[in-house]
């Protein structure tokens, strides 16, 4: 029995930034202390807190390290371990609170959150199958095989008022409703774990923290339509997360809670994974598994649906990661629990994976309903440098633009798709005044046309088409016909487009439109960028009379365009420096050098 | 797995390790004293008995084993504290661990103070 437990975060982040090499520092010096059978060394999945990584949290007193350094790893085990000091200054800062220290647990980062699909990360050893099982893991699976029948398990789920959390929402009792209604002699069970959003990494944080829940949940799921092979199509560039599920199945196999005759009640269930090769359209359900099937990855048309026709022509059903983390509880705690959850249309948590000018970059999950204003403010922490809120993106290159007027709106499926952005897979982008709307606008859509798979030309020449529009206008060479003539371009993409990555890929440049025309027409009319990022349309300048003549930007500058002058200003002792607009490449380096604010840029 | 009991066996044994990562804040703090002094006096043998006691009764959710620094009395050492939630802190001094399942089980369990091995009782 170990007196203490402390856990190092092996989730993507931290381990980026070294953590395993902490957890080998800690084994390591705890051998040398004879500590190693007191103390518990478990790398776990992500913790959410991914800017202050890397992680380490010490039980039973729940201290939370944050930034940890390998040099530090002695320390700890010295004063900590050995003598049971905490290491003050090592600890997350909003942890201590007038020298005493509370709780993870009450912090704003973490006080505001509930956690469902994410309880396990950053709590068990994602790569020990007992963690999980005492944690409650596979009491669903037991209770579904041994006391529900099939029937009863669907219905739970539609009480449930579960949504899929893969974006679209489509409410997933329904779906397993379809697919068990079809008769056939073999069903498929899948699980979406290719995540592609640029900014997005829920799921692949569940299936690194907590891999087994994916793997009883889709073993429900059989049971519940009748099926008895399952597929993880997972993304290769998550190696750890294929790793660690590859553990889980292995051990599942062991103890016999995959294969034959689970629970000795005559209930077969096997899961393969099969790894995408990173394309974004692979994401989308029926080229997902034409992937599967080893062809090329093309969406087709539906119907027929894959409940009724899908992986290798059979019935199946598809489902995300985080659906998947959620239904375990759900049999366990009933489908009222989960209904008392979130608003009247989306019920439970949603994770978010927070991004871009935030304070507390990482993970986090919350009831449905919570305003973007708590997640943004309270729980991310709000934004760097005293910066102004613009935008939030959410839902990746298929979503759309949240502008600061509806911060307070209830974040649900369909109130966001009101406003003209939608759920998504949870990627949260914010954006501050330094933002550009039409760089933002352009940047998903470059994405979008690399990653049209280029089978219906709506997509593949459409999305073409918008992107060198977008792209003239940043550089000054739109006018105003182009912006009607884009916005009828994404209407007719919306409409014509064969599968999810078109009939969604407008969406950046129609909420932008919508909400940031302004900065549109100042690019078009006025040829110039309000939060200077476009290139092309910036010019840098020094101001002379505020100009002290250090000469600083002139040695930074790169290419030699800033010289001296031979005006002096009043007041000043040396003569002002100017840039030759001609030579400048709008690095930016004057900017960054001078100490008297002189250099602008506009 | 053949059976629920064979899942819920292994669920048994591996709980008490899940349930020292959850913080509890009505759980029974055993505070032992682990500076220079109660190294020396030997408290180390004396926090892994706890650690053991209690796990062996199943109680790793409703109390905590922690180490503290010197609280002075090193003549006394290996010094432990106990404090149950809406009790009296009790200092337990020189505990050896062939002490600690009598004050588990007494104090922690039954709620009943050992008396004897108390700092009252020091004459």
């Amino acid at each position: 029995m170990y007196r203490s437990n402390v856990l190092v975060c092996g989730g993507t982040g931290c381990t980026s930034s070294h953590s395993l090499l902490i957890a080998e520092k800690l084994k390591e010096e705890l051998k040398a202390k004879g500590l190693d059978k007191e103390v518990n060394v478990i790398t776990t999945g992500c913790f959410g807190l991914c800017a202050l990584g890397p992680i380490m949290v010490v039980y039973p007193e729940g201290s939370f390290y944050s930034m940890v350094k390998v040099e530090d790893v002695p320390e700890i085990v010295e004063e900590h371990l050995n003598k049971g000091r905490i290491v003050t200054r090592l600890l997350y800062q909003e942890t201590v609170e007038n020298d005493t220290i509370k709780s993870l647990n009450k912090t704003a980062f973490y006080e505001k959150q509930h956690r469902v699909a994410l309880r396990n990360c950053g709590v068990i050893d994602p790569e020990k199958i007992d963690d999980y099982i005492a944690n409650d893991g596979y009491a669903a699976l037991g209770k579904v095989l041994t006391e529900m029948t099939p029937e009863q398990v669907i219905q739970t789920m539609l009480d449930s008022g579960l949504r899929g959390r893969g974006g679209a929402g489509f409410p997933t009792g329904l779906k397993w409703k379809f697919a068990a209604g079809n008769d056939a002699d073999q069903k498929y069970v899948c699980c979406n774990a290719d995540e592609g959003d640029p900014g997005a990494f829920m799921d692949r944080s569940v299936l690194e923290g907590d891999p087994h829940v994916v793997l009883e949940a889709m073993a429900i799921a059989g049971y519940a339509i009748g099926a008895s092979q399952g597929y993880i199509y997972v993304r290769a560039e998550y190696p750890i997360a294929v790793k660690r599920l590859q553990i889980a199945i292995d051990q599942a196999h062991e103890y016999g809670l995959l294969g034959e005759d689970i629970f000795g009640t005559g209930f077969n269930f096997d899961i393969k994974l099969r790894l995408g090769a990173g394309a974004f359209v692979c994401g989308e359900e029926t080229a997902l598994m034409t992937s599967i099937e080893g062809k090329r990855g093309e969406p087709r048309p539906r119907p027929p649906f894959p409940a009724v026709k899908g992986l290798y022509r059979k019935p199946t059903i598809l489902n995300n990661v985080e659906t998947y983390a959620n239904i375990p509880q759900i049999i366990l705690k009933g489908a009222d629990w989960f209904a008392s959850m979130g608003t009247e249309k989306s019920k439970g948590t949603k994770v978010f994976a927070l991004g871009g000018k935030i304070n507390h970059t990482g993970l986090v999950e919350v009831p449905m309903g919570t305003t973007l204003r708590t997640i943004v403010e309270e729980i991310g922490g709000g934004i760097p440098n005293g910066k102004k809120f613009k935008a939030a993106q959410t839902g990746g290159p298929s979503g759309g633009c949240i502008p600061a007027e509806h911060l307070d709106v209830p974040i649900d499926y369909d109130n966001l798709i009101a406003i003209g952005s939608m759920m998504g897979s949870g990627g949260l982008i914010v954006m501050d005044e330094d933002n550009c709307m039409v760089d933002i606008a352009k940047f998903f859509l470059e994405f979008t046309v690399d990653e049209s798979c280029g089978k219906c030309t709506p997509c593949r020449i459409g999305t073409k088409r918008l992107l060198e529009m977008l792209d003239k206008i940043t550089k000054g060479q739109g006018t105003m016909e182009m912006l009607d003539e884009m916005e009828d371009l994404c209407n007719y993409i919306k409409a014509n487009s064969l599968c999810g990555l078109g009939q969604t890929a407008p969406n950046p440049v129609l909420s932008t439109l919508r909400y940031f025309k302004d900065e549109y027409i100042a690019h078009v009319v006025d040829h110039k960028c309000p939060a200077g990022v476009c290139k092309d349309l910036l010019e840098f300048r020094i101001e002379k009379d505020k100009c002290f003549g250090c000469g600083m930007c002139a040695k930074k500058c790169p290419v030699g365009a800033i010289t001296v002058t031979d005006y002096t200003a009043p007041g000043k002792k040396k003569p002002a420096y100017e840039i030759d607009t001609t030579k400048c490449i709008k690095c930016g380096a004057c900017i960054a050098t001078c100490k008297f604010n002189a250099v602008f840029k506009g | 797995m053949k059976s629920l009991a064979e899942l819920q066996a292994i669920r048994d044994r591996a709980r008490a390790q899940i349930e020292l990562r959850q913080e509890n804040p009505n759980a029974a703090k055993v505070l032992v004293g682990m500076a220079t002094c109660g190294i020396a006096a030997g408290a180390r043998p004396v926090l892994n008995a706890f650690t053991e006691e209690i796990a062996k009764r199943g109680l790793t959710k409703d109390v905590t084993v922690t180490q503290t620094g010197c609280i002075g009395i090193c003549q006394y050492e290996p010094v432990v504290e106990v404090e149950v939630p809406g009790q009296e802190k009790v200092t337990y001094v020189k505990v050896a661990p062939e002490m600690v399942p009598r004050i588990v089980n007494d104090h922690l369990v039954n709620h009943n103070v050992v008396t004897e091995y108390t700092i009252g009782a020091i004459k």
